[in-house]
């Protein structure tokens, strides 16, 4: 990924999150507030996901899961692992 | 998905996931709670997408039943959705 600051030390950077946490249960929280729990496959530099697994709940109930889901990445506000 | 595609174990990038829905019925969630219903013809890197055989779906939030009321609006043969209003791309979803 393109990092401004080279130099960024023992930090790491967000991407480098990302990548690290590829394969584990993670959340999704989305602009519109819908979360999206699953497993995470794979992330790419325009924060699109691809998740296995995947519940989604609506105002904290459950509503529906599927099996893959792919989520465009304009839509992410955050990726927790859980 | 247990399909003689299969490359490697895992998808190696998001977009991978939808390349295998290609010609598959999909269930797309778009922004103003939207969804749509159909099988996938092509997309592409913005997630512009062109559906064959679609039935499109407005839920309309509905204070006295709990859950949102579905309305059915529409169905065309092919649609072309614009990418910036996809939010989610999945195989046909399972109501839980």
């Amino acid at each position: 990924m393109e990092n401004g600051a080279a130099t960024q030390g023992e930090g790491k950077d967000p991407s480098g999150f990302l990548s690290e946490i590829i394969g584990n249960p993670v959340t999704v929280k989305l602009n519109s507030g819908v979360v999206y729990k699953g497993e995470l496959q794979s992330v790419d530099g325009y924060m699109n996901i691809a998740l296995e697994k995947t519940e989604e709940y609506v105002s904290g109930a459950k509503r529906r899961s599927y099996g893959d889901a792919f989520v465009r990445g304009n839509n992410v506000m955050y990726i927790s692992a859980d | 998905m247990a399909d003689a595609r299969e490359e490697g174990t895992a998808v190696s990038e998001p977009l991978d996931l939808v390349r295998l829905l290609l010609d598959e019925v999909v269930c797309v969630k778009l922004r103003g709670d939207r969804e749509l219903k159909g099988r996938l013809h092509a997309y592409d890197s913005h997630c512009n997408l062109v559906l064959g055989d679609v039935e499109e779906t407005i839920y309309v939030a509905d204070d006295e039943d709990e859950e949102n009321a579905k309305t059915v609006s529409r169905k065309s043969e092919m649609l072309f959705v614009r990418g910036d209003s996809v939010v989610l791309i999945s195989p046909q979803a399972r109501p839980f």
